[in-house]
């Protein structure tokens, strides 16, 4: 089963991107409003629940301690998965995840594992025998385009809320997961020539390309992604990044409070 | 199941969370919660978080479990993988599987599924945070969310547990008492009407005591009903209060 939307919301959409115009009066540039709240589930290290406009989505962080990876032996490991429920959208199903589901949380685990966030060393309980393993598990509750924005936002927050709980493991008191960046995606959606952040679900329907941005608090750029089947040119990505560390200090601001 | 070394009641009556043998946890229940869902409804049950959608009717897939006469009401009781102290691998398991086929059938009773043969009434239950009676929370808040998303239907159903802990029956197990207590019935009922649409029970009981713990399941779930009655009227009233703004708003142009 496949989003619809009909042709007069279509050919709507199409008029007022002409004129640089949005469905509920935003700029093109400008987030939807964003709602974070940390903390609210009991049970997980770290949660946060981000509603971006109508979109909500939760993560909750559970840490337990395994092996390590033979290649990194003195570093813990992130496991990120997410379930687009079929409470979020008419169009979901239950079962195992699909590919859009696949994407989106391997969009967020490479922003988080290649932005370094979390210091893995310090994850490292005894080399190569034992590490903590930190599972970010990510719940779509309300889909209205745009996943990626609010999974990552929502992953950042959820892991900066994190506590590592080696007191229940046996391993001394528990601490802060340690976390070295704070990477922000922002994802650019290009409409007819336009380019235009964070679509709702009718825009991110009518949408030629995707273009999801993370960067961290110093500028740099730690992880992208092109989806759809239109296309960008290499100035439109200049552009985006530029704006995606604009964004992404606002969000990180917001992220501190 | 019982275990000596925890005490779950103190030598006045009180039980570790500081209740009384009688009382619920609180409750707290809102309709209306999700954009794109039918119907919806968010809950709060002590610690206890579940967020119920309801979609339909629609049609029905798969297609050969579709029912000429009537729509066929498909529940389905979901864990997030961090409601839980040990992180639960995502997906149904087989306790899953259960809660949402009894959770089904129950809702089935009361929805008027004649009104749209071929049609299927999905409910989606998806617990965010877990601490004992999770099913009865779930069946409350499909309830209400099936109320919400304009569903034709005879009444609503409240869903609450009792059982026993240090041989005394007590309302509402939380989350240690369940798991140390000797008895566990969680019931689901239309308060109006006295019908029982869910009961299950683990533990020991007497006759007696089974007695004593309906009586006080029964109690709560009529009030119970009251909350979600509340919640309802909250949502449409607060509508009712939007559309009168609107309508005022456009006097004005």
């Amino acid at each position: 089963m496949k989003e619809l939307i009909s042709s007069i919301t279509k050919d709507y959409l199409y008029r007022l991107i002409k004129d640089g115009k949005r469905l509920d009066g935003r700029g093109l540039l400008e987030h939807r409003k964003l709602d974070i709240e940390t903390g609210w589930i009991g049970t997980a290290e770290g949660s946060a629940r981000v509603h971006l406009g109508d979109t909500d989505v939760i993560v909750g962080v559970k840490m337990s301690t395994g092996e390590p990876f033979p290649d990194t032996p003195d570093r813990g490991v992130m496991i990120t998965s997410a379930e687009l429920i079929p409470m979020a959208s008419p169009t979901y199903e239950a079962g195992p995840p699909r590919e859009d589901a696949t994407e989106l949380a391997r969009v967020v685990d490479r922003g988080i594992r290649e932005g370094k966030v979390i210091d893995m060393t310090k994850l490292c309980i005894k080399e190569g025998e034992e590490v903590w393993l930190a599972f970010l598990d990510m719940h779509i509750l309300d889909f209205d385009g745009n996943l990626f924005d609010a999974c990552g936002i929502a992953a950042m927050a959820a892991l900066l809320d994190s506590t590592v709980p080696a007191e229940t493991f046996g391993f001394g008191e528990d601490y802060p997961l340690p976390i070295d960046h704070v990477v922000i995606p922002t994802t650019f959606y290009k409409i007819k020539e336009q380019i235009m952040l964070d679509a709702r679900l009718e825009e991110e329907m009518i949408s030629d390309a995707r273009l999801t941005v993370g960067t961290n608090e110093k500028g740099e750029i730690v992880s992208m992604q092109k989806g759809l089947s239109g296309v960008f040119d290499y100035q439109d990505t200049l552009f985006c990044i530029e704006k995606s560390k604009e964004i992404g200090d606002s969000i990180r601001a917001l992220m501190k409070k | 199941m019982a275990d000596e070394d925890v005490k779950l009641i103190d030598e006045k009556g009180i039980r570790l969370d500081g209740r009384r043998f009688d009382e619920l946890r609180p409750i707290s229940i809102e309709a209306g919660v999700l954009k794109r869902a039918d119907g919806s409804a968010y809950l709060e049950w002590g610690e206890n978080k579940v967020l119920a959608a309801v979609y339909g009717p629609r049609e029905m897939h798969p297609r050969h479990a579709q029912n000429p006469s009537r729509a066929v009401v498909q529940a389905r009781y979901n864990m997030a993988a961090f409601s839980v102290p040990d992180r639960k691998r995502p997906g149904p398991d087989r306790r899953s599987v259960e809660i949402s086929k009894i959770m089904s059938e129950a809702l089935e009773e009361i929805v008027f599924v004649e009104q749209f043969p071929r049609a299927s009434i999905d409910v989606f239950v998806e617990v965010l945070e877990a601490s004992a009676g999770t099913r009865c929370a779930a069946l409350t808040a499909a309830s209400v969310a099936l109320a919400d998303a304009g569903i034709p239907m005879s009444d609503i159903i409240s869903s609450c547990a009792a059982g026993k802990i240090d041989g005394q029956i007590v309302l509402d197990l939380g989350k240690k008492e369940d798991n140390y207590g000797e008895a566990d019935v969680p019931l689901g009922m239309v308060p109006s009407s006295g019908k029982i649409t869910l009961l299950q029970m683990d533990g020991n009981l007497t006759l007696e005591e089974y007695k004593q713990v309906m009586e006080l399941a029964m109690g709560a779930c009529k009030k119970i009903y009251q909350l979600q009655r509340d919640a309802l009227k909250r949502r449409y009233s607060t509508s009712l209060k939007n559309f009168e703004e609107m309508a005022d708003d456009t006097e004005e142009v």
